[in-house]
């Protein structure tokens, strides 16, 4: 059985040899952390402060505030802290808000105030792209876990049934390769109300196919294996047998496409931003960041930080899928 | 081999039929109407809340008026039989926008994104057939891992961040003048210019999209290449062929490119449908007045004749270019046939 702690084990030490793979991963970590706490590293609102004499933890207690757990200090609330007179104050290393409106330093170059320069509305870049990788990580995961329960369930289907099942699914899979589907998805993107929440779910909608057709041939490949078999002949129930027998030895080579599809999702969501469609035009995002580039074009800045986000991102996820590939090709090992 | 075209041919139908219902159901059952979006120029409901009441009356009748002449006011079966009768004709109706037969809008932007898609297919596979022959016969040296990890850079790079990076640095912003900002002619051109200097004129405003749209496809395929050829270098026949004194030139490329040619040629048709969804972002980036544009334009105004259309031409451009790769196939290695083949 592949789900074995020591099949994982041997899996991870072929893995860890391969410098680019692991170098992917520790990206992929990194920016998962700043995904995680994007509000901590670019924020207005300053860690520590002392103002007329009383000590507050403005970012913490907000946060508390926001948990419920207790309230934020009355005289702090609808405060500008860069014009406050405090006696003193530490900010977050960003002490921006992506979405922080600043109409006085709109084009900002990059310097010591802004360090990746500012956006047409003097929103600042830095930030955009620290809270941007939280947007675009969630829509990779979220997009990629519903193309992964549409395709597993699909392939499953027609690989362990096969006859009529795989033929009509075959039939569905060729339709959605011939469909062309990033248009389909500006298609969508564009008639509907432009939410991030859509956008996951169309991705995902129209991304399963790769899984399904993996899937499928694991299936077919396992299904007539002498253990099976010998589950079907002791009675096992089908269902047992798809999820308990196949499925693990299945999903190994399945892990690959879904960490791909990962890196997909973040190229097609910068994408459809960068077009302008698909998320709310307030909210900064790599794509939309890149997208004012276009029609700005002496703002450099614009043109080049948001698009080496993605770049990193995707790069990080191809290494980790490709690495993870290797390690589990058993002609390799 | 004729019974197995025909065949192919008509699995074509039911798959092109689903497509564009698919389309169809899509564009007309997402929110937002057509004639209300014509109706106040894309503010819908908030633009005609300021209207008294006889003049909002006018409006309605105008818009069922306009409705009813692009037959919106039937129920939606009854206008997907209409568009599938007209197709068979092959009349896709008339666009929204101007009124304008859809056909001719398409027949007016298709040469450019044909042109790109064209220039864009061939130099990929004129790169990355000699660098996949280059990487494979020296796999592992430091050439093939610096081809490897460069194509995987270029693979990863995402097409729409190297053309704004080409617009802002390469294309007469405050960096350097090289190639134009985008459209298809230069200011001043005229159809008196000599075909040289129109074709020179179209080849330098073609130069960076085809680049952008290509270097992604020459990274993957030549990768493909590589394993390809490696596969058959490892091949019994590939021995022979040495120990039969041939030289290593005439082996390489008399025996195991023409077998390693066979995947890369039906790798082709999976090629086309991302070139085709790529120029949507290639020619909004240099505004290269294609199918693209068109289709993007029309995505956001609603313009439901051009979006079908647009589905239609592109699915029947894969399926079709799915069974020329198929077809190619029989061409290249003889051991294929297909009579007795189940699809």
């Amino acid at each position: 059985m592949p789900s074995s702690a020591s099949y994982w084990r041997r899996v991870w030490r072929h893995f860890k040899r391969n410098t680019l793979a692991v170098l992917g991963l520790g990206i992929a970590l990194l920016l998962g952390s700043i995904a995680l706490l994007a509000d901590v590293l670019a924020n207005e609102m300053p860690y520590y402060l002392v103002y007329q004499g009383k000590t507050y933890f403005p970012l913490l207690q907000q946060g508390l505030h926001h948990l419920g757990i207790a309230s934020f200090p009355v005289e702090l609330r609808h405060v500008d802290y860069t014009q406050l007179a405090a006696e003193r104050v530490m900010f977050p290393p960003i002490p921006y808000r992506p979405n922080r409106i600043n109409l006085l330093v709109p084009f900002a170059e990059p310097s010591a105030a802004h360090w990746l320069g500012t956006d047409k509305l003097g929103r600042d870049v830095m930030a955009g792209i620290i809270h941007g990788v939280r947007i675009s990580l969630s829509i990779g995961f979220v997009a990629v876990g519903i193309a992964l329960s549409i395709g597993v369930t699909l392939g499953a289907l027609a690989g362990y049934f096969g006859g009529w099942v795989d033929l009509f699914i075959s039939r569905l899979f060729e339709l959605m390769l011939a469909i062309p589907t990033f248009f389909l998805l500006i298609t969508i993107a564009a008639t509907l109300r432009p939410n991030i929440f859509y956008t996951m779910i169309i991705i995902g909608f129209t991304s399963w196919v790769g899984i399904a057709r993996f899937t499928r041939n694991e299936f077919l490949k396992v299904r007539n294996l002498d253990y099976v078999i010998a589950a079907v002949a002791m009675g096992t129930p089908t269902q047992r047998i798809v999820v308990r027998h196949i499925l693990p030895n299945a999903l190994a080579p399945v892990l690959v496409s879904v960490v791909l599809g990962i890196a997909a999702a973040i190229l097609t969501e910068s994408g459809l931003s960068f077009l302008g469609i698909g998320v709310p035009a307030d909210l900064v995002t790599w794509g939309s960041l890149l997208n004012e580039a276009r029609s700005n074009s002496f703002a450099w800045w614009l043109a080049v930080f948001p698009g080496a986000a993605i770049f990193l991102a995707v790069v990080a996820y191809y290494l980790v899928g490709e690495g993870l590939r290797d390690a589990l090709d058993p002609r390799l090992q | 081999m004729f019974s197995y075209l025909l065949q192919r041919m008509l699995l074509l139908l039911p798959t092109l039929l689903g497509i564009t219902c698919i389309a169809f159901l899509i564009i007309h059952l997402a929110p937002g109407d057509p004639a209300e979006l014509r109706a106040g120029g894309g503010l819908g409901a908030a633009g005609s809340e300021g209207l008294s009441s006889d003049k909002r009356g006018g409006l309605d009748q105008a818009l069922a008026a306009w409705r009813a002449q692009y037959g919106l006011d039937q129920s939606l079966p009854m206008q997907y039989w209409h568009w599938l009768r007209n197709l068979v004709t092959l009349d896709f109706g008339h666009s929204f926008k101007d009124n304008q037969p859809v056909w001719s809008k398409i027949a007016e932007r298709l040469p450019i994104t044909i042109q790109l898609n064209v220039l864009s297919i061939v130099l990929i596979y004129l790169i990355a057939i000699p660098l996949g022959v280059y990487s494979a016969t020296r796999p592992y040296s430091v050439g093939d891992q610096i081809t490897t990890f460069v194509a995987f850079l270029l693979f990863a790079l995402p097409s729409f961040w190297i053309g704004t990076l080409a617009i802002v640095f390469l294309c007469g912003g405050d960096f350097f003048d090289v190639f134009p900002p985008g459209g298809i002619t230069s200011v001043g051109y005229s159809a008196r210019w000599s075909f040289w200097e129109r074709l020179g004129d179209r080849l330098w405003h073609l130069c960076l999209p085809v680049l952008i749209m290509s270097y992604g496809g020459f990274a993957g395929l030549s990768r493909f290449m590589r394993s390809s050829m490696l596969e058959n270098i490892r091949q019994d026949y590939v021995q022979t062929a040495r120990a039969k004194g041939l030289s290593e030139r005439w082996v390489i490329y008399k025996h195991v490119l023409r077998n390693s040619l066979i995947p890369i040629v039906t790798i082709m048709a999976s090629i086309l449908p991302g070139l085709i969804g790529g120029s949507v972002i290639i020619e909004t980036i240099f505004s290269l007045p294609g199918i693209g544009l068109l289709a993007y334009e029309a995505v956001l105004a609603r313009d439901y004749p051009i979006v079908m259309a647009v589905f239609t031409i592109s699915s029947l451009l894969t399926l079709v270019s799915l069974l020329v790769s198929d077809l190619l196939l029989t061409l290249v290695d003889p051991r294929i046939t297909f009579s007795g083949r189940r699809v």
